[in-house]
């Protein structure tokens, strides 16, 4: 047990600085929240104004759905650092090694947890600057963090066991991209979900990234219903948990077909 | 009665020894041991195939094939990467199967997939290889200092290793190897890819190993002169099997007389070459592919100018002859009935 914590340390101490050293990684993970805050936030500023949209500040809406979305992306994309340490044989150099086998997983998982974390906050001040209020924020921005961060976990952990048993980029790339779009817009990241067609909303109350939205929005919302909230990250921790059983599946079947 | 007293104490001589051998093999377990290993992929491909072979500690232990011959398969089951289908495997009399946990901690590995997180500096790499083994702390500062004055990286230590060389990737991967101080080191091909150069330094390193710390070393290669320089005892292996094994010397040894080579000058119809020759009837294991010629004579001397004139007279036109002493080459071409450069491209395809 003690050396799976300190095994996972130290594997999530390797995978941070790796990142760090990728100034084009850490650009994008800025960049491109950035630019979707901003562009959409223009794009759809005047969607409030639509009866029964329920929110009278677009950017006020959208932040925690930008912190979400972006979790889900790179949490997605996670798998590629897998097929990368595939194909060099640093996976393979671990297993050979009494490294915990679990650590290799959990110490993928942190590392997303702390990128998520820091990618959210600088979402959080990004929308502070462009006009986002939250009039009741501290508890409500610390959920909403959190609910990125279960949801970012459970897609880090699929992209992880995609990876490893495709063991192709392209496929991964294929299969990343064929999950991720949909799942942003059959949720209330960009619309409210009053607004959505009907059976949208019956879809939405399956994914888990609508289940993250919905904890993070309605705990930053005054009034906020923290039995919804906490609702919805039970959800997402069972999902994780789910998620975590199925990478440690797609491990086993790596080794038993090395 | 002088006589007599001679022959008694020859044969108390010949008993002690005979004790102290069988002593000896008794505690010496072997550093690898494989018995009867089996593993199939799927689609039927027999990697490995009642592959069975025994180390003795602190020698060079080679597994010569071409490749996709089931030597890297081999590697990975001793290694714990990879479980056999059937059959056994010990290292250091710890079974791979049943302890794989005590077993990572006795073996140190180089595999062909090089293993070096190209994002780190060597420092990083080796730091991180060692807590994983359990180090830590001063011991596993200086140790990482050790192995990188050794392998000629502490100018680099502090680089990026995606800006290595290639030679020095491959030395990061053997000092990563070697962190743990492991007893029974595993190199997968530790030479491919790399510049005649760079090869005849890690060749130094490798023997050195050996020697001067008494490390267990089995290496996979598809280098006949890497196996030949190198490995103590070795077996060659095609298609999964063992088909000789023995020291370098004794296979070599096996052959007897001269292996010729002959280089034709244009490619002609392999039929009449065996034809023009045969007919002579001084040469044996005759093999033609494309242009070459190869052929055992008990003697070069006087078969050369025979097998020359016949050539002529078939109007097969020479453009070179070369003789040599029997080679690790000549030995497989004898043991799989294909030389062994046409087996490594079989592989590959």
């Amino acid at each position: 047990m003690t050396t799976t914590i300190t095994h996972s340390w130290y594997m999530m101490q390797r995978q941070l600085r790796n990142l760090a050293r990728q100034p084009a990684y850490i650009a994008f993970t800025i960049v491109s929240p950035a630019i979707y805050l901003l562009l959409f936030g223009a794009l759809f500023k005047k969607v409030v104004d639509l009866p029964g949209f329920g929110a009278d500040s677009y950017i006020n809406f959208l932040t925690p759905g930008i912190v979400v979305m972006s979790a889900l992306y790179s949490a997605g994309w996670s798998g590629m650092g897998v097929i990368q340490d595939l194909d060099r044989g640093v996976l393979d150099r671990f297993l050979v090694s009494p490294a915990s086998r679990s650590a290799l997983i959990i110490g993928r998982l942190t590392q997303m947890a702390v990128v998520t974390i820091i990618q959210s906050v600088i979402i959080i001040g990004l929308g502070l600057l462009v006009g986002a209020r939250f009039p009741d924020g501290g508890i409500g921005l610390l959920a909403l963090v959190l609910s990125a961060v279960l949801l970012a976990a459970p897609f880090g952990a699929l992209s992880c066991a995609a990876a490893l048993m495709a063991r192709k980029e392209e496929s991964v790339i294929a299969a990343v991209n064929f999950v991720l779009l949909p799942l942003t817009f059959l949720s209330s990241v960009f619309m409210s979900e009053t607004l959505m067609p009907h059976w949208m909303q019956k879809v939405a109350l399956f994914n888990p990234v609508n289940w993250s939205v919905q904890a993070g929005r309605e705990a930053l919302s005054s009034n906020a219903d923290w039995s919804v909230v906490c609702t919805h990250l039970g959800y997402l921790v069972i999902f994780a948990l789910v998620c975590a059983w199925l990478a440690t599946q797609a491990f086993r079947s790596y080794q038993r077909s090395a | 009665m002088s006589r007599n007293g001679a022959a008694v104490v020859l044969r108390e001589r010949s008993d002690a020894s005979g004790v102290a051998m069988t002593t000896n093999s008794s505690e010496q377990t072997p550093a690898i041991e494989a018995r009867n290993l089996v593993k199939t992929y799927r689609g039927d491909v027999h990697a490995v195939d009642d592959l069975s072979f025994a180390v003795q500690p602190g020698t060079i232990f080679g597994l010569l094939g071409p490749n996709g011959a089931g030597k890297s398969t081999t590697v990975k089951i001793l290694t714990t990467l990879s479980r056999p289908d059937s059959g056994e495997a010990r290292i250091t009399g710890i079974d791979v199967l049943r302890e794989p946990d005590r077993v990572r901690h006795v073996i140190g590995c180089v595999a062909q997939r090089s293993g070096v997180d190209l994002e780190a500096t060597a420092r990083e790499n080796l730091t991180l290889q060692g807590r994983v083994y359990g180090l830590g702390g001063a011991e596993l500062k200086s140790r990482v200092a050790e192995l990188l004055e050794r392998f000629g990286l502490t100018t680099a230590a502090d680089r990026v290793a995606s800006g290595y060389s290639g030679g020095m990737q491959r030395r990061l991967d053997i000092a990563m190897g070697l962190i743990h101080r492991p007893r029974v080191l595993f190199l997968d091909e530790p030479t491919t890819g790399l510049d005649p150069e760079v090869r005849a330094d890690t060749w130094r390193e490798i023997s050195r190993l050996a020697t001067d710390e008494g490390l267990t070393i089995l290496l996979t290669t598809h280098y006949l002169e890497e196996a030949d320089h190198l490995a103590q005892n070795l077996a060659i292996v095609d298609h999964g099997r063992i088909v000789a094994r023995g020291t370098p010397d004794q296979l070599k040894g096996e052959l007897h007389g001269d292996s010729i080579q002959i280089e034709l000058s244009e490619i002609s119809d392999s039929g009449s070459v065996q034809n023009a020759i045969e007919r002579l009837g001084i040469v044996r294991e005759l093999m033609v592919e494309g242009r070459t010629v190869r052929a055992r004579v008990d003697s070069s001397a006087t078969a050369i100018p025979a097998v020359l004139a016949a050539l002529d007279g078939a109007g097969l036109p020479v453009a070179s002859v070369l003789v040599s002493r029997p080679s690790l080459d000549d030995v497989y071409l004898r043991h799989t009935g294909r030389s062994f450069s046409e087996a490594d491209t079989e592989g590959v395809r």
